[in-house]
């Protein structure tokens, strides 16, 4: 798959060479509270300067992960490497590593100045060195005028960025960010994506962030691994994730996306054909398959990749579903249109509003024809 | 805001006169001129220079602050370990009994408590003094405490632990330089609460007693026997100030700490 990724220009992707030593390394690591199974054989390698996202809805583990690379949980079995060395029952104060909390966990009887400096007098770092490296954090996260203020006099965007520059302050090897925007509002929540993609480049400190938030994930990440039920499911970079996710489970967490069943018909070198459940419909598709003729598999395909069209398009012999328009969502920039296929299946398509609304020609009821190009459609085998 | 309706204005004066006419009398009355107590002869100061006098009341109340100040002082300690424990070990086997026993002295009639510590000094064979009501206070005290710090934990935020662990801080250090001032104001409270149990207690002091350790309370019903004299009243009314504003000093802690927690709450609750 790496030959899309570095098709024009050589890109920094060190998953993809195979000499590269990952700077975190998690082995064979389960983790049981009890009789409930959080982590589930779990392997992962982070490469130094990544920006890893573990990706996953609430309870599939990604916290305790998380954690587990803190130090406050330790692996019921299996290893956690940190640069090289395993600090699987390391306890948290002696590990390089720092961590951002989702409720900031700010010491609320200290100044803004003294949490930041916290750590480093932990360090007994000397005192003129606090001070410079103190000024320095504030300036990174634009928190001067703040110095001297507690913490219950900060709005929630400024406890946010006097959390990160605490966790930055001693310089960890990999900082790791338990939904470190959750409490923010959505604006605000955008902007500060962006600051920590640039705060990470600037310090190039690998940073690991735990999120529900799929847009945040795509937004931030070099990597990201889709989690669920204590297993992950698939890790791979925001774009090889939505555009090729490895199965159905993947395709429906990330973005919206339109599944159907099929079976094939013909296996090529470059291509592979489909023929859609209950229709004689062939799919095409751009990539060779790993099946067999005559099994049943899935086909996804993301509505943004479909067109609508009330005649049907030059070559329909492919690629091409014939449906009624049930319903159409106005939503600005995108309508969505959802069509139900002849057995029944609403595929939904969404087209970006090129012309005004009043000009739009597809209507309720509208026979219609959407249809793909051979790229859009991913095969999934589960 | 509701208005006061005639019935409802009626039964707060009644029931406040009913609590606070008798107080009011006797510190009304530690000013009388004269030394007969049901007679008002004019205002004074000089029972309370009188009370300096009395080498008994002196001693009595020396060894009553002792007394409070060491047993609140180690009932905190005490307490702050037992409330600790208490809301951090998660489920252990018997935890509800453990709990439940932590609570029980707070109802145990104080006679019990008394006769059960005087048992156990005397089969110890503990001399016993002014040491003996001090353990004894300790431990009823220590259950207040316990709590009093058991309520406040509960509504911790563990994570602000955590990081400082988080950037280095060993456990231990982190209980002195976060935990602790965090739940200081309850600790306070803890304090200030056994010191007032410890300061009016009679009877469990008169039970775990010995030779030379009177307490003040102990002074005064033994002087009251031979009658009420404005000298009592006086040193009543020092009690009465210094365990209202014990009081006082940490309700207002204990309401401002959770104020606090309130307020942490519904900011935490905005968030989305």
């Amino acid at each position: 798959m790496g030959g899309e990724v570095t098709k024009s220009r050589k890109v920094w992707a060190p998953w993809n060479e195979a000499d590269a030593k990952p700077f975190v390394r998690i082995e064979n690591v389960t983790k049981k509270f009890g009789s409930f199974t959080a982590i589930d054989n779990v392997t992962l390698d982070i490469y130094e300067r990544e920006f890893f996202s573990l990706l996953g809805p609430s309870g599939c583990g990604k916290t305790t992960l998380l954690r587990m690379l803190a130090g406050f949980e330790t692996p019921t079995s299996g290893r956690v490497i940190i640069d090289g060395e395993d600090m699987s029952t390391v306890p948290p104060h002696k590990r390089p590593v720092n961590m951002m909390f989702q409720s900031y966990a700010l010491f609320p009887h200290m100044t803004v100045e003294q949490n930041i400096a916290f750590g480093l007098k932990q360090d007994r770092m000397a005192k003129d060195e606090i001070t410079e490296r103190v000024g320095k954090m504030l300036k990174l996260v634009r928190m001067e005028k703040m110095a001297k203020r507690k913490p219950d006099q900060l709005s929630g965007g400024q406890k946010q960025r006097v959390a990160l520059a605490r966790s930055l302050a001693k310089k960890p090897k990999i900082l790791l960010l338990d939904e470190p925007l959750g409490a923010l509002d959505k604006k605000l929540r955008e902007e500060t994506q962006f600051e920590l993609v640039n705060i990470q480049e600037t310090l190039g400190i690998t940073f690991v962030i735990v999120t529900h938030d799929q847009e945040e994930a795509m937004t931030v990440s070099s990597r990201i691994a889709v989690m669920d039920h204590g297993y992950v499911a698939q890790i791979a970079s925001p774009g090889e994730i939505y555009e090729y996710p490895n199965s159905r489970q993947v395709a429906e967490f990330i973005g919206d996306v339109n599944i159907i069943e099929g079976q094939i018909t013909e296996i090529r070198s470059d291509s592979a054909t489909i023929k859609i459940k209950g229709t004689d419909v062939p799919v095409e598709t751009g990539r060779s398959v790993n099946a067999t003729a005559d099994e049943w598999v899935w086909v996804a395909i993301r509505p943004e990749k479909m067109i609508i069209s009330l005649d049907a398009p030059k070559n329909g012999s492919i690629n091409c579903i014939a449906g009624k328009v049930m319903d159409i969502g106005y939503l600005g920039k995108l309508s969505v249109y959802h069509v139900r296929m002849e057995d029944g299946q609403i595929i939904i398509v969404t087209q970006t509003n090129r012309m005004r609304e009043t000009e739009r020609t597809i209507t309720w009821d509208d026979l219609v024809h959407v249809s793909w190009s051979p790229d859009a459609a991913v095969v999934l085998l589960s | 805001m509701k208005k006061f309706t005639t019935f409802n204005k009626l039964s707060i004066i009644l029931g406040f006169s009913f609590l606070y006419i008798p107080i009011i009398l006797l510190v009304i009355y530690s000013f009388n001129e004269s030394r007969l107590v049901t007679v008002w002869a004019g205002f004074s100061t000089k029972w309370y220079g009188e009370l300096l006098q009395n080498q008994g009341i002196v001693g009595a109340a020396v060894i009553t602050l002792k007394v409070a100040f060491l047993a609140s002082t180690l009932a905190t300690i005490l307490g702050t370990m037992a409330g600790f424990a208490m809301a951090r070990f998660g489920h252990f086997r018997g935890r509800t009994l453990f709990n439940g026993m932590i609570y029980a002295p707070l109802v145990m009639p104080e006679v019990i408590t008394g006769l059960s510590l005087l048992l156990m000094f005397v089969a110890i064979s503990f001399n016993r003094g002014m040491w003996t009501i001090t353990l004894a206070h300790t431990t009823f005290a220590m259950c207040y405490v316990a709590v009093v710090i058991q309520s406040r934990l509960t509504s911790f935020d563990r994570s602000i632990e955590e990081a400082a662990m988080d950037l280095g801080c060993t456990p231990l250090k982190t209980f002195f330089v976060i935990t602790l001032p965090i739940i200081m104001p309850a600790v306070v409270s803890g304090w200030l609460l056994s010191f007032t149990l410890s300061l009016d207690d009679l009877v469990i002091a008169s039970f775990t007693t010995g030779p030379g350790a009177t307490t003040l309370p102990m002074k005064i019903y033994s002087m009251v026997r031979l009658g009420v004299t404005p000298e009592i009243n006086a040193v009543s009314t020092i009690m009465v100030g210094l365990v209202a504003s014990g009081v006082v000093v940490a309700s207002f802690l204990h309401k401002r700490s959770e104020a606090r927690i309130a307020k942490a709450e519904v900011m935490a609750g905005n968030a989305p």
